[in-house]
């Protein structure tokens, strides 16, 4: 094969890799761009003008800050909780023998693939058949986002864990170290990156979630839902005032965490 | 070990590394137990009391409370009914399926293959986009696929689209709204897959004749195959149930199953709306049964 | 009988497989002790259940008196020198060979790592991380890591497996040393039947869950039990013989025609059937007819198939008149000839380094390793 011929074939699936991902990332630079927006009217989604108003006054739209807190507020809380059961499980599945392994993988498996609508409409039928209608909220939205953010968070520990060689638990043990002190000293920093990515998915999940919260809000009100009625209403650009902050914040973290490793490494 | 490369790629994972299968003990249960409660009592229990709604006498309202008669026929009317809507429903998401696995093969082929010291940067770039809100970047598409904005120019320029042609409130727009928000879930499971396949075997291929094409479609493709079918599972399924990408980017003509489930339950009709949830639940469920039938469980998660 | 290290009827089955059959050892105190054998024939089992890593379907473990076989691996004095070392990857050399010290409570702990890294000389080393070492160093950390806490027990597992030719050899007389210095009792578990015969007092030769013959080295080698020792501990030539009777001290055999005699002190079979067994190192070639000591057996009429050069020999394959090819190493000290492919050639050796092993056995057991 021709020199040229092999540099367009090993190049060629990275270049369109690298086209897709531009592709993903196209709308967010839009959201980016669209944060500078001076909208003509409340329905006009196009870029009419340019201007820093949205930036200085976020919290113009009604409500929207609220929403905000709210969804922070369940965000962080969703994450601790699936974060912390989802890591024991996934230490049950990979370290542990037991009865029904078949079944836990099926059923951390499921909410994954289960349609949001078909989950939040079972969970409403709960919390209906339970008589608590009357009060749906912030807890029932709690209760929802641990829900689906526990098999993602299973499921992304058990990959580190198992890519932890059990050796090394061996070693601890036979150093005299029992099962909390092999855990604590050993397990737990080891696993910890697959941990720390657990929970920055089970946030996003959380904080991004909006039919399973639609379904179970009553009265409450997170971002997400805060939106879908913009989109009805007219959308305030401070939307994607908020979106671009999210985004860059994320992105933060998650470069710092890379530029963190990278330094103990060294 | 940084945080970037540990994001959920093990949708599809190995098995557990020792055979002896690691220890017995009250130990795994105890540790398995909060989760798995939550798991049945908000997932399972619920599914359960889903199908029990599904048996309501339909005349009920939140008002008046619902009677349980058994009434079965809800599926067979909730599906007569809405029947459009749930093949409508399957095809779109069928097409953003095959759309994912068109864009998002040859990107988790690039990361698992390609991308050398970048492949860290370029999975983070796969999960990044999620970090803006998800409902916010679908209204981003309105503006792209916007009658006043460059694409649709361009294509109306081209004679792609008549003058009067749009893209927005189509059936192309939904569908490009879906399978762009599913992507990452068809790309992490593949390059999971990919990542695993040696590159030697693929030297080995070379070595014994095979052109490149050949070698990937006899050697790379068959062992992809369980992060193909994972990403299949957990694009198309939740794309059938999505409505947001209907209401944001279609019209009335484009009205999905997920659409209809949610204004049956706003408007009090729970056993109608169970049913038809209920119904699609079982269509997963079945598709998963096959899929675990071939494969097993362990690759699952 | 102090400390000793005691395995009774030791069994481990993993569903209907069973890795170690009704084993019975025991590991004198201070004694550097080899368990050998190929892949798959139970002795890492063995090893991981005397370091509490896996627990025996029946049977008991014991140090000295007292009996360890239900302890957990944390509760034992034993520690394990794994075979990928098994190095915390996210503590510096120091911590690493510290730990088990620290989760003991020790108090005088830097001064006791300090020391012990001087003994593996790494001491420049300590506040690296493992991954920044070469193989040789990793395994001497492991060693520390193990020695600092001073076991009863020390159990390796295929320690120098990882290592190259030359390392290996050196780390094999490090090992040796220390064992010596300290006076710890090692078990060492090993494929390598040169590795064994190298650096242990004692070695157990096991196949297939058990034990096949266990002692000092030399014995093994020159008094292999049974034909899988034989074949498995350098090469054996096998013969089938029948024996004829005693002639005061020799045993008088009929080996395919030829008159052999055979001393008693390697024979363990007497009577009937036999296979008559002999290193090549102690066969020697004539040409026909050419007498070459008083006393010597001699099986005539072979014929030389294949010469291989190997520098510090000259290795022969000699095809017999009934078929059999065997194997006559000569040294190459130059006083002899060397013969070439076709050369009709007769076979001495003394009759006393003749043993004799069960006809029933497998000639083959150990010979070439198969591959599950």
């Amino acid at each position: 094969m021709s020199r040229g011929r092999r540099w367009l074939g090993d190049h060629l699936i990275l270049a369109i890799g690298l086209l897709v991902l531009v592709y993903m990332f196209t709308p967010v630079f839009v959201v980016m761009l669209m944060s500078f927006n001076d909208p003509a009217s409340r329905n006009s989604y196009s870029f009419d003008g340019f201007t820093l108003d949205n930036w200085r006054n976020i919290c113009g739209p009604f409500q929207m800050c609220e929403s905000l807190t709210t969804s922070l507020q369940i965000g962080l809380l969703a994450t601790v909780s699936a974060t912390l059961l989802g890591t024991l499980m996934a230490f049950a599945m990979v370290r542990h023998r037991f009865r029904g392994r078949s079944a836990a993988n099926l059923f951390v498996f499921l909410p994954m693939a289960t349609p949001e609508i078909v989950m939040g409409s079972s969970l409403l039928a709960l919390f209906v058949n339970a008589g608590v209608a009357g009060i749906l909220g912030f807890w029932t939205i709690f209760i929802a986002h641990v829900l689906f953010c526990l098999s993602f968070v299973v499921v992304t520990v058990k990959a580190r864990l198992a890519g932890l060689d059990p050796r090394l638990e061996e070693a601890a043990m036979d150093l005299y170290a029992d099962l909390w002190q092999t855990f604590w000293r050993v397990s737990f920093p080891l696993v910890f990156p697959g941990i720390l990515a657990a929970a920055l998915l089970s946030f996003s999940l959380s904080f991004d979630d909006f039919i399973i919260t639609n379904l179970n809000a009553g009265q409450e009100v997170t971002f997400p839902m805060f939106v879908w009625g913009a989109a009805q209403r007219g959308i305030p650009p401070q939307i994607n005032v908020i979106g671009t902050i999210m985004f860059l914040v994320a992105m933060g973290v998650v470069l710092a965490g890379e530029l963190g490793s990278r330094r103990r490494r060294a | 070990m940084s945080a970037a490369g540990n994001l959920p790629v093990g949708l599809v994972d190995a098995p557990t590394a020792r055979s002896q299968g690691g220890r017995r003990g009250l130990a795994g249960y105890l540790l398995l137990l909060p989760g798995a409660l939550w798991l049945l009592l908000f997932f399972v229990v619920p599914t359960v009391t889903l199908v029990a709604t599904s048996l309501y006498d339909p005349s009920g309202s939140l008002q008046t409370g619902y009677a349980m008669t058994g009434h079965w026929q809800n599926y067979v009317d909730s599906i007569r009914d809405y029947l459009p809507q749930i093949v409508r429903s399957l095809l779109y998401a069928l097409t953003a399926t095959v759309v994912c696995i068109i864009l998002g093969y040859p990107l988790a082929y690039a990361i698992a293959f390609k991308a050398g010291r970048w492949k860290n940067l370029m999975l983070v770039a796969v999960i990044a986009p999620f970090f803006t809100s998800f409902l916010v970047r679908t209204l981003s598409w309105q503006y792209l696929l916007g009658d006043n904005e460059v694409l649709v120019s361009v294509l109306r320029a081209l004679h792609v689209l008549g003058p009067d042609g749009h893209l927005l409130a189509t059936p192309f727009a939904v569908v490009t709204g879906l399978s762009y928000n599913f992507l990452p879930f068809m790309v992490l499971p593949l390059y999971a897959s990919l990542e695993k396949v040696d590159p030697r075997l693929i030297e080995a291929g070379a070595d014994l004749y095979a052109a490149p094409f050949t070698a990937f479609r006899k050697i790379t493709l068959p062992l992809s195959m369980p992060g193909l079918v994972a990403g299949t599972l957990l694009t198309f399924i939740p794309a059938a149930g999505d409505y947001i990408n209907s209401e944001l980017l279609g019209n009335p003509q484009t009205r999905m199953i997920g659409n209809e489930i949610q204004d049956l339950f706003g408007a009090g009709d729970y056993p109608t709306a169970a049913a038809l949830s209920v119904s699609l639940m079982a269509a997963i469920v079945l598709l998963v049964f096959f899929y675990v039938r071939r494969a097993g469980t362990e690759e699952l998660v | 009988m102090a400390e000793d290290l005691t395995l009774t009827s030791v069994t481990k089955s993993f569903g209907a497989f069973t890795a170690v059959d009704d084993l019975d050892l025991t590991v004198p105190q201070g004694s550097f002790f080899a368990l050998l054998g190929p892949s798959g024939c139970g002795k890492t089992t063995t090893l991981r259940m005397v370091a509490g890593l896996e627990e025996p379907t029946s049977g008991t473990i014991a140090l000295g008196d007292a009996d360890i076989t239900r302890l957990k691996p944390y509760r034992r004095p034993v520690n394990t020198v794994f075979q990928s070392y098994a190095l915390f990857p996210h503590l510096t050399i120091a911590d690493n060979v510290a730990f088990g010290l620290r989760r003991q409570g020790r108090k005088d702990v830097d001064a006791r790592v300090t020391e012990m890294l001087e003994l593996v000389e790494l001491v420049e080393l300590r506040k690296r991380r493992p991954a920044q070492l070469s193989g040789g160093q990793q395994q001497r950390v492991a060693l520390a890591r193990a020695l600092i806490n001073q076991p009863k027990v020390l159990l390796l597992d295929e320690p120098l497996g990882a290592l190259d030719l030359k390392l290996r050899r050196q780390m094999q007389i490090e090992l040796k040393r220390i064992q010596t210095e300290v006076g710890l009792t090692f078990v060492h578990v090993t494929h390598d039947q040169e590795e064994a015969m190298t650096m242990a007092d004692t070695v157990a030769v096991m196949n297939e869950g058990r034990i096949e013959q266990m002692g000092a080295p030399e014995e093994l080698y020159e008094a292999p039990a049974t034909t899988f020792v034989a074949n498995f501990l350098g090469q054996s030539n096998l013969v089938s013989g029948k024996v004829l009777g005693p002639d005061g001290s020799v045993l008088r055999l009929d080996v395919h025609g030829a008159r052999i005699d055979a001393g008693t002190a390697r024979a363990r079979v007497t009577d009937g059937d036999v296979w008559v067994g002999v290193r090549p190192e102690k066969m020697q070639l004539s040409d026909p007819g050419e007498d070459f000591r008083d006393g010597d057996n001699v099986l005539p009429d072979g014929e030389i198939s294949d010469v291989s050069f190997v520098g510090v020999s000259t290795q022969y394959l000699v095809r017999m008149r009934w078929g059999q090819e065997l194997t006559a190493f000569e040294q190459n000290t130059g006083a002899r000839r060397r013969f070439r492919v076709g050369d009709k050639v007769d076979l001495h050796w003394n009759p006393d380094h003749t043993f004799l092993l069960d006809a029933s056995q497998d000639a083959s057991a150990g010979a070439v390793v198969e591959d599950e």
